[in-house]
């Protein structure tokens, strides 16, 4: 894509991630992990192609590249019907912001005001 | 007509409060939108903000494009339904305007669409230029090395993504190694998912053994939403986590899901699917793969249903996203049905025809038999050939698919071993290249899938692994190409809008490919390689395939014995011949040979104590003429005509050409005992007797669809050798 150069997620560069190279075990699953910068160009993709809210998912996942696999799924997991407090979701939505997380953290917020409305909080 | 197989099918008498209703429920509300001062919505669809349920709610925060949405919302709806089908407004114009709608204004409009309107339409509107299609790979026993090979197979026939799902769900792992590794010996760039519950599929997702994923399910009301386990912030969230990994999703809906799940809160089912498509833009999925999908039996049950599982389609490709459309669970028992269901969708091309042609045995189809299966694929290759559209297969020639199979199911073995998953028998691997489906695989041990998977899971293999097992057991193609999966996620391409790969791994999308059609003479055209593929289906013959044919029938039992004189035997019955017969053509289309034939005849006649004299005729190839020169040539002034094909007749000399005494015209019915008859009577005629006339056969074949490409074919070897400056020429005929 135009002016973007891809990366993985440790930073380096793809062409060096050969058959050999990863025979040798030279290669890591972060080696072959998108980076948050792709997410945030693919982002920028997706707007100019008149999809705003494709670009918000990517700017999203920009933010949860840097998560552990293990991180992902339990917040994942918190987010559906009935599995967190009120007071849970808001925990994780502080712990988002403080790691820079802030459209993640908007999204558990947003879930909190609706999940209690809804009566969707764990009981 | 009760026994007519669409009578197995299930049709309901429409019933709003169940939700059996196709379009406009009473319970449907009119489209509306409000904006607070501070430009939040306060009412969507007659419904104020705090009555919203969680689908609106997100929809109302995240899914309109509030700088479009008052002149969309105040757009008449048939206004923007004729902007769809009017060539002049282009795609761009339809997406920006359907951003600003609530789901219930779109709804509206694109409820007005007749049939062929909706084809125009997503002929328009679809993302991506370039159609395709998905399968599913499966079986009963989750047998890795079937897997492989079916795989394999499925990406020989051009299939461009491969779903897999489990029986067994603690088998998804090998499942997903197998059928990416099958995939790949078939064809670089194959996306491979495996389809089971939410959690499970994204962690296979991030341990990279699937390439996509799409069973992300988004229902229409709340309460059927809630029961499937998830909220719009939790799918948005999960869209988010996939795409943090780099692998593409899309989600799944389809009408009659929330009537089939007895919550559908007396709504149509094309106003919930309305929902549905705008919660996935909502939430940032770049697909919806709708259509009916596991439901699509329930809105074909209901009047117009059919109609609005293709407007579905379309209203996804409204919203600007990649559309995966149906034709999945096959939705009718009846093949005219299930054609009549799919062929408006293969005519108009799509992102993907089906969201899972079952490119396996029907009874392997762990999602239950698809609306197209293994067993349909002659039936879909040809479809394409005959309109000349792209459905996104091809012919795969048996020799090719064999070693593919071979090759598959080899590098699976290869790779298991090497990781210590399994070690394959000889016999299983044998069985699993030839088997049709899994009640060919014998020899599968249903407790190797799950070790494998167990091993898998509990050792962390990644498909890295896979790659170096590959690369060290000898598989370094197919080493590279499933690397190159895994480095497309570097890159994130493949995230965009409706993206596939080509065989060159080039990305397909709406950014790298975008539909472009404006109206006859634009959009997608097949290249000239990809047509000669459309066009070139198996069973096709040539001219020089037909004379091979024949070829094969030549024998010394016809020779020429001298020019052919008029005859004084009163007794004499003389048979003409076309001027290939005992040349190029030996074969007629009953299977008899010609020389079989003229014994009959000669028989026939020696029993009413005739004798008969071949010749034959090389001026016309006209079985009349052929017939009337016999005839004129006999001593007895009858004469039997004789085509290469096997049409014949019997014609008496002073009679028109046109007109004969019986004709025997369905040549590829006519049996042994029939030329014997046809002798009999011939010699009946020469004596003055009294014949029997011959039953002509009939049959409720396609007779004419059988046999008149070869009866082209045969016309033109008998124009080949006819010359109108040559006599008759007497043959003898071994017997």
């Amino acid at each position: 894509m135009s002016g973007h150069k891809a990366v993985g997620a440790s930073g380096r560069d793809p062409a060096e991630i050969t058959l050999d190279a990863v025979r040798d075990g030279d290669v890591e699953i972060a080696d072959v992990r998108i980076h948050p910068a792709t997410l945030e160009h693919q982002a920028r993709v997706a707007a100019e192609h008149a999809n705003g809210q494709l670009a918000e998912n990517f700017r999203r996942a920009a933010e949860l590249a840097g998560l552990s696999d293990e991180d992902v799924l339990a917040l994942y997991e918190a987010l559906r019907p009935r599995r967190s407090s009120a007071a849970e979701l808001s925990g994780h939505a502080d712990r988002l912001e403080a790691a820079g997380a802030t459209r993640n953290a908007a999204l558990f917020r947003e879930a909190v005001v609706v999940y209690q409305r809804r009566g969707l909080l764990r009981g | 007509m009760d026994a007519q197989r669409v009578n197995l099918d299930g049709f309901a008498v429409q019933d709003a409060g169940a939700g059996l209703i196709a379009f406009g429920s009473p319970a449907d509300p009119a489209p509306s939108l409000v904006l607070g001062v501070d430009g939040s919505v306060v009412e969507m669809d007659c419904r104020p903000a705090d009555g919203f349920d969680i689908i609106d709610e997100f929809i109302a925060r995240h899914g309109l494009d509030l700088a479009v949405a008052p002149e969309a919302m105040a757009l008449p709806d048939l206004a923007y339904a004729q902007m769809v089908v009017d060539p002049a407004v282009p795609r761009s114009e339809l997406v920006r305007l359907a951003a600003g709608m609530t789901p219930a204004k779109l709804a509206s409009c694109l409820a007005l669409l007749r049939p062929v309107e909706l084809g125009m339409a997503m002929t328009k509107l679809r993302a991506r230029r370039t159609p395709s299609n998905q399968a599913h790979v499966t079986n009963r026993s989750d047998d890795p090395l079937l897997l492989a090979a079916d795989a394999a197979t499925a990406a020989a026939f051009g299939f461009r993504e491969v779903e897999t799902t489990v029986p067994v769900l603690a088998d998804a792992p090998s499942n997903a190694v197998a059928v990416s590794i099958g995939a790949a010996v078939g064809s670089p760039g194959v996306l491979v998912q495996c389809s089971v519950e939410e959690a499970l599929e994204l962690e296979m997702g991030m341990r990279g053994l699937v390439s996509y994923a799409e069973t992300v399910s988004l229902y229409g009301t709340e309460q059927v939403f809630v029961d499937g386990d998830d909220t719009p912030w939790s799918k948005a969230f999960l869209t988010s986590a996939y795409a943090s990994r780099g692998v593409k999703m899309r989600v799944t809906s389809g009408g009659g899901a929330e009537a089939l799940m007895g919550a559908a809160e007396g709504r149509s089912m094309f106003y919930l699917e309305a929902r549905c498509v705008s919660l996935a833009r909502a939430i940032g999925s770049q697909g919806v793969q709708n259509g009916g999908i596991d439901s699509a039996a329930v809105a074909g049950s209901v009047p117009g249903g059919v109609r609005s599982l293709m407007a579905e389609n379309v209203m996804v490709m409204a919203r600007g996203l990649e559309a995966c459309t149906g034709n999945d669970a096959l939705m009718s028992e009846s093949d005219v049905r299930r054609t009549s269901r799919t062929l408006p969708i293969l005519l108009a091309g799509s992102d993907y025809v089906c969201s899972g042609f079952g490119s396996i045995q029907r009874y392997d189809n762990m999602f239950g038999p698809s609306q197209w299966n293994s067993e349909d694929i002659d039936d879909f290759l040809v479809m394409q050939r005959d309109w000349g559209v792209d459905g996104g297969l091809r012919t795969a020639t048996e020799p090719a698919v064999a070693a593919l199979r071979t090759r598959a199911v080899e590098a699976v073995r290869s790779v298991y071993r090497h990781l210590g998953l399994a070690d394959f028998g000889d016999d299983w691997a044998e069985q699993a290249v030839d088997a049709a489906g899994s009640k060919d695989v014998p020899a599968a041990d249903l407790m190797t899938p799950l070790v494998a998977s167990r091993i898998i899971r509990e050792t962390a293999v990644s498909m890295l692994d896979v790659v170096a097992a590959l690369y060290e057991t000898g598989f370094e193609t197919e080493a590279g190409r499933v690397l190159d999966m895994l480095k497309a996620r570097v890159a994130g391409d493949y995230l965009q809008t409706a993206a596939i790969f080509d065989e060159s791994m080039r990305v397909l999308s709406l950014v790298t490919d975008p539909n472009d059609y404006a109206g006859p003479g634009t959009g997608y055209t097949p290249t000239a390689a990809r047509q000669g593929e459309i066009d070139a289906v198996r069973q096709q013959k040539s001219s020089d395939d037909l004379r091979a044919e024949q070829a094969v029938h030549r024998s010394g039992q016809l020779g020429v014995l001298r020019p052919a004189v008029v005859g004084s035997d009163p007794r004499e019955v003389v048979i003409g011949v076309s001027p290939a017969v005992g040349r190029d053509i030996w074969l007629t289309l009953s299977g008899l040979t010609v020389v079989e034939a003229l014994g009959e005849l000669l028989a026939g006649l020696e029993e009413e104590g005739c004798t008969g004299r071949v010749v034959r005729v090389n001026d016309t190839i006209d079985l009349g003429l052929i017939g009337l020169q016999a005839a004129r040539l006999s001593g007895s002034g009858i004469g039997i005509g004789l085509q290469g094909k096997g049409t014949s007749l019997i014609h008496r000399r002073d009679l028109p050409p046109l007109a004969n005494l019986e004709l025997y015209s369905v040549a590829p019915s006519i049996d042994a005992g029939l030329y014997r008859l046809l002798g009999v009577n011939a010699g009946r005629h020469a004596k003055g007797a009294t014949p029997t006339p011959a039953r002509n056969p009939y049959s409720d074949e396609a007779i004419e669809a059988r046999y008149h490409t070869k009866v082209v074919a045969l016309v033109g070897i008998e124009r080949g050798c006819c010359d109108p400056a040559a006599g008759p020429q007497e043959l003898a005929v071994q017997r």
